[in-house]
């Protein structure tokens, strides 16, 4: 007879001492582990709910500022200054690690119309409402001296925005035309015009260092190659865009922020529809600011909100509002892509959390793992119903809530109404446009 | 100073091969100044060999490059037998896949696509890996081989606690409690501790392994059947009248009067539910988490003290005296599932871990094995006695008590057998029967007592330690219970099929339109009842109205008809084209098909 019992010794699966980890041992076999499906699914409602509660995204707010934030400015090499431009002129450089204000000058009379960080971070150059640019040291004055540009260039006409190349000594302004400058030279090496009389903002290509775009008042776009004489095409919309951005990552797509309520994703290489139509937002958009990761971009408002759109979907998945907020007028994403800050009407400059849940500080390696597998579940089980619910809903002040509303009831009419026509017109003579091709006007080239 | 031995002998032994890495410390002592000469012939030395063996290697270092196209080889020129990774064999992996593999999505959808192919790729990994930690577990199962011409149901019990080592053969034990008798019971989870419930009011916890009685009284009423909750801290007493729950020290902690009656129970862990079956013929449910009745079905089939659940998906399974077997689960009123298994009445039901197989015995004396998926009979034996209590290890051997005599089978569902794995005879009539769950015990509670009996290869070798840990401390049982308080299982999940969560809902259209009728309260894509207009100077006479109604109603029937007919046409016009693409393809097979009439 040969007979073999289970007897496990003890001392194989208990530690030694206190001082050791407790063994675990493990066995994967699917049979031991009833039920993994339905497990998961409670701990993906369980990670949504905590995602919910722990939902706070508010950091801090920065105020010192004595008129509306008009623009601001991330520092190209450091990641906690930021500078800001408000409607009166003064410009304020912030330290967010301390959440304070660490100098103040007066840079212009009127409003600080553009601001922008030299690429080397060692000074910085602002345009405003007297028609100057003015470039400034990075450091603060010296005890005694005073607060002196260190370089001034009168312009002709007022300047509505200002863009500074990635790595050459070369800036762009914008207003009645767009004007490249050498930041040796006091008059312009070159001038962009194309039969419009405004520009509202300029931005320069990170990637293909040369490549402009700006936003004209005649509700179009414009594209620019530094290195030619004349721009290069344009598209024009059904209403005017506001600001322009860059995607870092996939520098041939840029987002626009346009008075129609929508933001709008082209592609540079085609202009004839745009890639995404970016809807959620109910007035307004003001400006907006691409992630460093290329992956989502922030909008802000005159709504008094700021959303989160990813890249390449229609609908926001994050919006922030606090009771005090007015409407934003400028908003930044943080180089560590961690931050978001907004900067109102109301004088203050808000510093929130791009990821609302995140919790700030080191994490323990167990931390982050429990973090990574909760995220994970969340996207496992994001389409069922009751997840979804939780993780997509969003409080938002009631005229926001009454307005998306309306706004619904008058988009469906209108389709509704499109369709009756449709249906009682000769067959292919009403076409059935896409939402993308609504608001493309034309192209120019 | 003279340098620490340990380095001093590396150096001596490793220094004619290969020089360690520079560290930092040990600049400071080849600075020494005794040391200082030696060591810079030696590091020249080295160098100069070094220099050398790589000038010779380096051709070979080509040729082997080259080599490495249709085989891999060393630098000794030796060739590796076992390129590659281990492969996981076939089988091993079986045991770990999940799911099948998913249709792939239509044409077009990139970001679905992509999706799909990284999870595919992730899910092979996961698979892989696990199958491969598969080598490493500690344990292997028990077995028990006879000698030739000898079987192993004669093997006694005796020999078997004698063959096997000291702690082993201690599980192999009788308690004489004629006193209370006949004893139902129940080991916990891990398979730790043992709940004894003697029909005449006694009820006792013991840690059996070191026989430590945790506690230990009676009630003072009769017993019908106990039952350990999530952990050893608390057990449900089904009484005479009411359910009762204790904690470990034996003190009362609650009297459930919504139950009354109760005759068998069972506990699903995973949903922390107390199933209980009354002779009322009511299957209630009580949420222990949160103490509250979360179904009362009135089964209507009278008393009910047959029954058992299935691990794999949590449905109960009862039987009754007329030898159906039913299924229950908490979300319906009637049964899931009823199956007619035996001509009398239903003994005894068991259900193995995988929920793949049901035994069923009856009072007509047959022993029957079912597939509880497909709902069809595999085996049928006929026990001259009648199996009265059943029960199933978690390596699948079938426990099944016969009047005084316990018999354990093996290999039930695939093979037919004829004779008992082991048996053994006990002194009264069995009550109570079960495996104990990562141990070769079977504990059997009878009219003289409890006996623990060694049934080799019953229990499963290898526990996990974050699902049920025998040798767990006080702290990580803490951490396991908030753990699985936390991804506790609503009772609204129970269903047949487990995995059912998982999978794509494709609701039908009817279904999701009724689903969005009742959430507006109106129907929106009803018709709107054409009203026809007013209409003056003698324009809306009945006849009129009547002609205008009836043209609205002609304008809707030519819409449906063109689109049937377009449908029609579209369908004709595929069909002919694949028909042509047929031919051709077919026209090219055969020279001599111009031959054809």
């Amino acid at each position: 007879m040969k007979v073999k019992v289970l007897s496990r010794n003890p001392d194989d699966y208990v530690r030694e001492t206190k001082l050791d980890i407790q063994r675990v041992p493990r066995n994967y076999d699917p049979t031991l582990h009833p039920f993994e499906m339905n497990r998961e699914y409670t701990r993906a409602l369980n990670a949504t709910k905590l995602e919910r509660v722990f939902a706070k995204p508010f950091v801090a707010s920065l105020d010192g500022h004595r008129d509306g934030v008009n623009c601001m400015a991330k520092h190209t090499k450091s990641l906690s200054t930021l500078l800001s431009g408000s409607c009166d002129g003064e410009v304020k450089m912030w330290d967010l690690s301390r959440r304070e204000c660490v100098r103040s000058l007066q840079a212009h009379e009127g409003f600080v119309r553009g601001i922008v960080v030299r690429f080397c971070g060692t000074s910085f150059f602002t345009a405003g409402d007297d028609k100057t640019i003015k470039q400034w040291k990075m450091e603060p004055p010296g005890y005694g001296e005073e607060e002196e540009p260190l370089n001034t260039i009168l312009g002709k006409t007022v300047f509505t925005g200002l863009d500074h190349h990635q790595k050459d000594a070369v800036f762009a302004t914008c207003g009645q035309q767009v004007d490249i400058w050498d930041e040796q030279r006091s008059t312009p090496i070159r001038s962009f015009t194309w039969g419009v009389d405004s520009f509202s903002a300029i931005r320069f290509n990170p990637v293909e260092t040369e490549l402009l775009a700006s936003c004209a008042s005649d509700r179009s776009i414009v594209l620019y190659d530094m290195r030619e004489s004349a721009p290069l095409k344009k598209v024009i919309m059904t209403m005017r865009s506001n600001t322009v951005c860059w995607n870092p990552m996939e520098a041939y797509y840029f987002t626009s922020s346009n008075e129609d309520y929508n933001l709008y994703t082209y592609d540079m290489r085609y202009l004839e529809r745009p890639v995404t139509v970016h809807m959620d937002h109910v007035s307004a958009v003001l400006d907006v600011d691409y992630s460093p990761t290329g992956k989502e971009f922030v909008s802000a408002s005159f709504d008094k909100t700021i959303r989160i759109f990813p890249h390449d979907g229609g609908r926001s998945r994050e919006v922030y509002h606090t009771k005090r907020m007015q409407h934003v007028i400028c908003v930044k994403w943080s180089a560590d892509s961690k931050y978001i800050l907004s900067g109102s009407d109301e004088m203050n400059i808000r510093l929130w959390k791009a990821n609302a849940s995140e919790k700030l500080g080191v994490l323990t390696p167990r931390e982050r793992a429990s973090i990574n597998y909760n995220q994970k579940l969340k996207e496992k089980f994001q389409h069922h119903p009751q997840i979804r619910r939780i993780a997509h809903h969003r409080h938002v002040p009631k005229n926001i809530y009454h307005q998306t509303k309306e706004l619904r009831v008058m988009k469906e009419a209108r389709r509704r109404k499109e369709k009756n026509v449709r249906k009682h017109s000769k067959p292919g003579a009403v076409p059935v446009v896409p939402e993308k091709e609504k608001h493309v006007v034309a192209v120019v080239k | 100073m003279a340098p620490p031995v340990g380095t001093a002998v590396r150096r001596s032994h490793v220094g004619k091969k290969k020089k360690p890495s520079a560290r930092y410390w040990q600049e400071s002592q080849e600075q020494q100044p005794g040391e200082k000469e030696e060591n810079k012939s030696e590091k020249d030395g080295e160098q100069n060999k070094e220099s050398q063996q790589e000038k010779r290697r380096r051709p070979k270092k080509r040729k082997v490059e080259e080599v490495e196209t249709h085989k891999k080889k060393f630098v000794s020129g030796k060739s590796d037998p076992f390129p590659g990774p281990v492969i996981v064999p076939e089988e091993r992996l079986k045991k770990f896949r999940r799911a099948e593999k998913s249709k792939k999505p239509p044409s077009g959808q990139y970001k679905l696509k992509r999706l799909m192919a990284h999870s595919e790729v992730t899910t092979e990994m996961a698979e892989k890996q696990a199958a491969r930690f598969d080598l490493l577990l500690p344990e292997e199962a028990g077995f028990l081989e006879a000698d030739e011409g000898e079987d192993t149901c004669t093997i006694s019990q005796e020999d078997i606690a004698e063959a096997v080592d000291i702690t082993s053969g201690a599980k192999y034990f009788s308690l004489k409690l004629s006193q209370f008798g006949p004893y139902r019971l129940d080991y916990g989870r891990t398979g730790r501790h043992l709940l004894l419930g003697g029909r005449r009011g006694h009820v006792a916890c013991v840690d059996w392994q070191t026989k430590k009685l945790m506690c230990e009284m009676n009630v003072m009423e009769s017993v019908n059947d106990v039952k350990w909750l999530h952990c050893e801290d608390m057990y449900a007493v089904a009484q005479k009248k009411w359910l009762y729950i204790y904690d470990s020290k034996g003190i009362e902690l609650h009297c459930i009067r919504q139950f009354n009656d109760v005759l068998r129970m069972q506990f699903l862990p995973y949903h922390f539910l107390l199933a209980t079956a009354s002779a009322t013929g009511f299957l209630q449910y009580l949420d222990v988490s949160v103490g509250k009745e979360v179904a009362a079905i009135c089964t209507k089939t009278g008393r009910l003290d047959v029954m058992c659940q299935n691990p794999r998906n949590a449905i109960v399974h009862l039987g009754h005296p007329n030898g159906t077997v039913s299924l229950w689960s908490p979300n319906q009123k009637e049964a899931l599932v009823k199956m007619l298994c035996h001509q009398g009445g239903v003994r005894s039901v068991a259900v193995d871990k995988t929920g793949t197989y049901m035994v069923t015995s009856g009072m007509d004396k047959k022993l029957k094995v079912y597939d509880v998926r497909a709902y069809k009979p595999l085996q049928s034996y006929f026990l001259p006695a009648g199996a009265s209590c059943l029960s199933l290890s978690q390596r699948g051997l079938l426990a099944a008590a016969t009047g005084d005599v316990v018999q354990v089978y093996r290999d039930v569902w695939t093979t037919a057998v004829t004779k008992p794995y082991v048996a053994h005879r006990l002194r009264g009539t069995v009550w109570g029967l079960q495996f104990c769950p990562f141990e070769d015990v079977l504990g059997v509670g009878h009219g003289e007592g409890f006996t623990s009996m060694l049934v080799p290869g019953a229990g499963e070798p290898n526990f996990d330690g974050l699902d049920a840990n025998p040798y767990g401390n006080k702290k990580q049982k803490q951490e396991w219970e908030v753990k699985a308080l936390l991804e506790k299982i609503q009772p609204e999940l129970i269903g047949l099929n487990p995995g059912e969560l998982g999978k794509v809902d494709h609701a039908s259209f009817q279904r999701r339109h009724q689903d969005r009728v009742e959430a507006l309260g109106y129907d929106p894509l009803a018709k709107e009842k054409f009203v026809p207009r007013y209409k003056k100077k003698g324009r809306s006479s009945t006849g009129r109205i009547e002609k205008r109604k009836k043209q609205v109603a002609h304008e809707d029937q030519r819409e449906v008809i063109k689109q049937t007919v377009e449908d029609r046409m579209k369908v004709e016009k595929e069909r002919l084209e694949k028909e042509k693409k047929e031919a051709s393809l077919s026209s090219n097979t055969s020279a001599l098909d111009r031959f054809r009439k």
